[in-house]
């Protein structure tokens, strides 16, 4: 029983961060139809980046806060103008083969600048337990979680509370009608941009300290952020959320309780399971868009 | 008067040329690509130990010489290589330092009949019937008894859990050690195997933690070892852990940091061994090549070694007959320094030794205690 719970808050704080990319996910698909293969080594890039920062110097503190702007420098602004705005012409389809391309591209830049071992990454939480029910749950985790809610709710409320996620919804649902009652849709668009970068940025800090910097670390997270986003429901934030939290918990109670080595499997299974009985996704909506 | 003088050396040089002429040995390595750093010590520990054998005048009179090939860390490469030395005749043939290279060249040594040592040490390497091939370190097969001892003995474990990397290398370590364990009495209360390159031990340690064992051995690759004991410390294990070189190696302090510390492993040979002929190649190789060489400087410098305790055993440079002799034959550090610990050779080529058990303290290996040899 011990274990289980344990089992439980692991699966948790791993699901937070699936949470965080997949809901990257589902806001780039929302405003500009972009589905973002590359969307794991986007995790994977920012810790390099924060590295480089303290290599030239840079106090830990500093380095984040270098690295998550460059982040979304990168990752944000210059992946949609560079590569989003020429290819999305052309439909869903070369884009996501574009965004493929671009994920080799960035893991062998960082392996050829940084080599292919592995290094270490600082921990934004300080190791150690606490007692939670009579538990000892490690403090990395409920760090994990909390940031990551933090993040979420955060997310949740500029898009339903504020004016700028009024129109960055409108810009989403219907960005004909949008334009004409003068939503700026083209820097609503760029704007989630900018937030996928923060959130993968800010995964990226969560969770290298546990998985290490190193060059291929982003295709497990990006492949389980995407059965995330799709188990949720891709057209909804809240869907995504769920999705990541459903995913990480199941993916560490089937290593316990099934196998180790169809860990990897058992997503899958849960993806094809809804994809057939719920094809909208648990949370999702059919034919509608909203973010 | 002066040409006369100037004719004698020259005639007693020719002489000697004549009489003694160099024996041949041809080495094949990784000096460039992913196992430079390997090959390189391998190199330099060769030429050290010639250098010092042929200032005291070489085996049975007749001078070394080596010629170095480089493999570029490729099997198909070093195939090649090896091929193009053998061509040459060689006395014996040193290298390639890696098991998959190894793997490939072994045949063509043995269909030649020219006996290889080498630096490989996955344990399929000498399980293949071949009657050339030699280790110059420990293979599995001879590590893990060892390991399944101290858990027994120093240990005091009656329940081990195991986790082990899901490839050749895990298993076959997996394999030899869950055998000996239970041979020993030590029950085997968790046999986990883990995948390559995993990222995630949650799942992995909280299976050792229900199981509550008195020990846990841990055998899978440097980057993957560095995550299970981060997350080991991460859910308060608190068993004492027991591993191999892969378990307490440098790279894995660094990845780990504070995880790392209490964590033991048994080590075939290291430079920090305290032992004085050990300590005084160190201090030779490091005054040389102005770097502290690592394990595979060892294995290069007791390979030349193995090649003239062999020959002088023999009392003749005799190609043929070199393996034959090299097979059960034990050679005494007092009796030939060079070879810096008594080592035995088994019929299939592997090595019985003593080794060492190593912890890591406040992030750095500390030689806990000598393990003797098995036999």
């Amino acid at each position: 029983m011990s274990n289980l719970f344990d089992l439980l808050v692991a699966g948790l704080a791993t699901g937070a961060i699936y949470a965080l990319v997949a809901v990257g996910f589902t806001l780039l698909w929302q405003t500009s139809q972009t589905i973002n293969f590359a969307q794991g080594e986007f995790v994977m890039l920012p810790a390099f980046l924060m590295l480089a920062a303290m290599h030239v110097g840079a106090p830990f503190w500093l380095a984040i806060i270098l690295g998550i702007l460059l982040s979304m420098v990168l990752l944000g602004l210059a992946f949609k103008m560079l590569l989003v705005d020429p290819m999305m012409r052309h439909g869903v389809l070369p884009l996501a083969i574009a965004t493929m391309a671009l994920a080799i591209g960035i893991k062998e830049a960082v392996k050829q600048f940084f080599s292919a071992e592995a290094s270490p990454f600082p921990s934004i939480v300080p190791t150690g337990d606490i007692s939670v029910f009579r538990h000892a749950v490690s403090l990395q985790s409920i760090g994990v979680l909390v940031v990551a809610i933090l993040a979420v709710v955060g997310l949740t409320t500029l898009l339903n509370r504020t004016s700028l996620g009024h129109q960055m919804q409108a810009a989403a649902q219907n960005p004909t009608v949008a334009r004409i009652i003068g939503v700026p849709v083209e820097r609503m668009i760029l704007l989630t941009f900018l937030i996928n970068a923060f959130l993968v940025a800010l995964a990226s800090l969560l969770i290298t300290p546990i998985y290490l910097a190193k060059f291929s670390s982003g295709e497990v997270l990006g492949q389980a952020a995407f059965i995330a986003a799709i188990v949720g429901g891709f057209n909804q934030v809240r869907g995504a959320i769920a999705g990541g939290l459903l995913i990480g918990v199941l993916d560490n109670l089937a290593a316990s309780y099934v196998s180790t080595q169809y860990r990897a499997a058992v997503p899958m299974l849960v993806l094809i399971i809804v994809i057939l009985f719920r094809p909208q996704g648990l949370l999702g909506r059919a034919e509608e868009r909203t973010v | 008067m002066k040409s006369t003088l100037l004719g004698a050396l020259l005639a007693v040089a020719m002489a000697t040329s004549a009489f003694a002429q160099p024996i041949k040995l041809a080495d094949v390595a990784e000096l460039s690509g992913g196992g430079a750093t390997v090959g390189t010590n391998w190199k330099n520990g060769i030429d050290l130990a010639i250098e010092e054998i042929n200032a005291k005048g070489g085996v049975l009179g007749r001078k070394l010489e080596v010629t170095h090939a480089d493999s570029q860390s490729n099997p198909g490469v070093a195939r090649a290589q090896v091929q193009k030395a053998l061509d040459a005749e060689p006395y014996v043939l040193l290298g390639p330092g890696y098991s998959g290279s190894v793997k490939v060249t072994a045949p063509l040594a043995a269909e030649a009949g020219i006996a290889q040592i080498m630096g490989g040490e996955a344990a399929e390497l000498t399980q293949a019937g071949n009657k050339f091939l030699f280790r110059t370190s420990f293979g599995q097969q001879s590590s893990m008894p060892k390991v399944a001892k101290y858990i027994h003995d120093d240990m005091k474990a009656k329940s081990v859990a195991v986790v082990w990397v899901n490839n050749d290398f895990g298993r076959g370590g997996r394999d030899v050690v869950v055998k000996e364990l239970e041979r020993l009495g030590s029950k085997v209360v968790a046999d986990l195997s883990t995948e390559a390159g995993q990222a995630d031990f949650a799942a992995d340690v909280g299976k050792i933690k229900a199981a509550n064992p008195d020990a846990v051995f841990v055998y899978l690759n440097e980057e993957e070892s560095a995550r299970i004991l981060k997350e080991l410390k991460r859910q308060g294990v608190t068993a004492p852990l027991m591993g191999e070189t892969t378990l307490i190696g440098q790279k894995v302090i660094e990845l780990a940091g504070d995880a790392a510390n209490g964590a033991r492993g048994h080590v075939g040979l290291t430079t920090d061994a305290p032992v004085d002929l050990i300590k005084g190649f160190r201090d030779r190789f490091s005054k040389k090549y102005n770097y502290v060489p690592d394990h595979n400087g060892l294995k290069g410098y007791l390979a030349v070694y193995m090649v003239k305790a062999t020959t002088e055993k023999m009392g003749k440079v005799d190609s043929k007959a070199f393996a034959d002799t090299l097979h059960g034959l034990t050679i005494k550090a007092a009796d030939e320094p060079g070879i810096l610990m008594d080592v035995t050779f088994s019929d299939t080529g592997d090595i019985d030794r003593q080794s060492f058990l190593v912890e890591v303290v406040e992030g750095k290996q500390v030689v806990k205690q000598v393990l003797p040899k098995l036999k």
